[in-house]
C-alpha cells in the first residue's frame, strides 16, 4: 500500500540552515547535509530543502549543497526558493536532486509548468502555493505570502495540474506558524479536485494534527519544520501513532 | 569491477553514482559503447518522458547496443520501462527485452504515484536479504502489468510489476539509489550477480 509521507523542511540561507535546530546529536546544526543524514536515518520519508538566499553566489552555493546532500542521503529530497528557468532545475536536478519547487515563479509565468513538465518529466515537479482566507475565498499569495493575487487557489491549482505539475505543496498561511493544525477543509477540497499528490504544510504543532490532516484533509504528504527541528515531535514516534490510527506509513 | 551507468541526458545518474559509492564501489558514467560493452555491470537509468529518452538513445546508438549486451544490465525506473515492448507514453517503442506493454495508471488512484509502497511475491536474487513487503520509493504515472517476467510486485489501484527479469536483464519500477537501506542492498545484491 502506498504509504502517507512525513516530510521535515530546512529553510537554507547560503548554504546553511537558518532556523534555529536542536539536534543534540549533531557536530553542526548548521549544516544541512549532517542534518539531512539525520533525519533520513530517524525515518523521514523525503526531505524539502527551500532556499532562501539573495547573494549573487546563490545558484553555485545551492547546487554545491545539493550534490553534497546527494552523496550522503539514500532518500529523495526537493530543492525550492527562487527557481525561475530550466537552467535553474536542471542544474539542481544534474547535481543530484530529485525533484524541484516552483512557486512565485509559475504564477509570473505558468507556461514555465509547461515547459518543465515536458523537459524533466511531471514526476520531479512539484509547483508550491501559497494561500490565505480573505473574504470566504483562498487566495494565492507571492513572496512568502506578503503579497496577494487575483487568483483563487482551487483555480489554480486545477491549472496547475493541468499544465503538467506532478505535485502540489499546500502551505495555509493562516495556519503557518500557528501549530494549531493544518488547513483541511481547503486539503480535502483540494484533494476531491485534483488527481496528483498533495503535500499538506503550515500548522503542525501536534501528532493529532497530523493525524487530522491524513483522515480529514485526505494530504498525501505532510510537511513541518520546527515541530521537528526542535524535536516536540519524533518521526519514528509520530509514524508509530499514525500507524495506531490504521494509516498506512512507512515504519 | 567496472561498473558503467549509462549517460544519455536522461536522468538522475549522480544519485545512482551516489550510492554505489556508500557501497564501496566506484562506477563511470558513460554513453561510450566500447565502455560500456567491456563493463562488467551496467545500469540503465531513466526519469523523464519515454519517446524523448528513447530518441536521446537512438541518436548515440544505445538501441541497438543494450538488447545486445550479455553482462548482467538494471534498468531503474524509465530504464526499465523502455526495456519492455512498448510504452503508452508518448506511443513509444522500447527496446523489446521484456515481453510487455507500459500503460498508465487509471484505476481511480492519483497520478503520479508517488512515494514509499511495497513490493512482494519477491522471487529473485536481486531481492536476497529482502523482506517481503519492504518499502521503496516510486514515482511514476505508467506501469508494467504482471507477466512470465515479473520478479516483484506492487498494488497501486492495481497489482504490477515493480521488477523484471529475463535472463542478464533486471529492472526495477523503484529507485534503489533512493530507497534507503533497502535499496543499497538490493543495489548490491546487483553487483554480486
Amino acid at each position: 500500500m502506498l504509504t502517507k509521507r512525513i516530510i521535515p523542511c530546512l529553510d537554507i540561507k547560503n548554504g546553511r540552515t537558518v532556523k534555529g535546530v536542536n539536534f543534540v546529536a549533531l557536530r553542526d546544526a548548521g549544516d544541512p547535509v549532517e542534518l539531512a543524514e539525520a533525519y533520513s536515518k530517524a525515518g523521514a520519508d523525503e526531505l524539502v530543502f527551500l532556499d532562501i538566499s539573495a547573494t549573487e553566489e546563490r545558484r553555485k552555493t545551492l547546487a554545491n549543497l545539493v550534490l553534497r546532500v546527494a552523496e550522503k542521503v539514500n532518500i529523495p529530497f526537493t530543492v525550492g526558493g527562487g527557481i525561475s528557468s530550466i537552467e535553474d532545475v536542471d542544474i539542481l536536478l544534474q547535481n543530484g536532486a530529485d525533484k524541484v519547487s516552483i512557486n512565485s515563479s509559475a504564477v509570473k509565468n505558468p507556461k514555465l509548468i509547461n515547459d518543465l513538465a515536458g523537459k524533466f518529466g511531471s514526476q520531479c515537479i512539484t509547483v508550491a502555493i501559497d494561500a490565505k482566507r480573505i473574504a470566504d475565498k483562498w487566495v494565492v499569495h507571492l513572496v512568502g505570502g506578503k503579497v496577494p493575487t487575483e487568483l483563487n487557489l482551487f483555480d489554480w491549482a486545477r491549472e496547475v495540474e493541468k499544465r503538467g505539475a506532478g505535485e502540489i505543496l499546500f502551505t495555509s498561511m493562516d495556519n503557518d506558524g500557528t501549530k494549531e493544525g493544518f488547513a483541511n477543509k481547503a486539503l480535502n477540497r483540494l484533494s476531491k479536485v485534483l488527481n496528483i499528490p498533495i503535500i499538506a504544510s503550515g500548522g503542525a504543532g501536534t501528532i493529532q494534527h497530523f493525524v487530522d490532516t491524513f483522515k480529514e484533509g485526505e494530504a498525501d504528504a505532510a510537511l513541518a519544520a520546527s515541530v521537528f527541528h526542535f524535536k516536540e515531535i519524533e518521526i519514528k514516534e509520530l509514524k508509530r501513532q499514525l500507524r495506531d490510527h490504521e494509516i498506512p506509513v512507512r515504519l | 569491477m567496472k561498473i558503467v551507468i549509462i549517460n544519455y541526458g536522461a536522468g538522475n545518474i549522480q544519485s545512482i553514482k551516489f550510492a554505489l559509492q556508500r557501497l564501496g564501489y566506484n562506477a563511470l558514467l558513460s554513453n561510450d559503447l566500447e565502455e560500456i560493452r567491456s563493463a562488467d555491470k551496467v545500469i540503465f537509468p531513466g526519469v523523464g518522458e519515454a519517446s524523448s529518452a528513447m530518441g536521446k538513445l537512438k541518436i548515440s546508438g544505445l538501441d541497438n547496443i543494450i538488447p545486445q549486451l550479455k553482462q548482467p544490465v538494471l534498468g531503474i525506473c524509465l530504464g526499465m520501462q523502455l526495456m519492455c515492448t512498448h510504452t503508452e507514453e508518448g506511443n513509444t517503442k522500447g527496446l523489446g527485452i521484456f515481453d510487455v506493454d507500459i500503460i498508465r495508471f487509471n484505476h481511480g488512484v492519483k497520478v503520479p504515484q508517488i512515494g514509499w509502497n511495497q513490493i512482494n511475491m519477491l522471487h529473485s536474487p536481486l531481492f536476497q536479504k529482502i523482506k517481503e513487503n519492504e518499502y521503496v520509493y516510486l514515482v511514476h504515472s505508467y506501469y508494467a502489468p504482471i507477466v512470465k517476467e515479473t520478479i516483484a510486485q506492487t498494488h497501486y489501484g492495481v497489482e504490477y510489476s515493480t521488477a523484471l527479469h529475463k535472463g542478464n536483464f533486471y529492472g526495477t519500477q523503484f529507485h534503489p539509489e533512493k530507497s534507503s537501506i533497502a535499496g543499497e542492498k538490493i543495489l548490491e545484491n546487483f553487483l554480486n550477480l
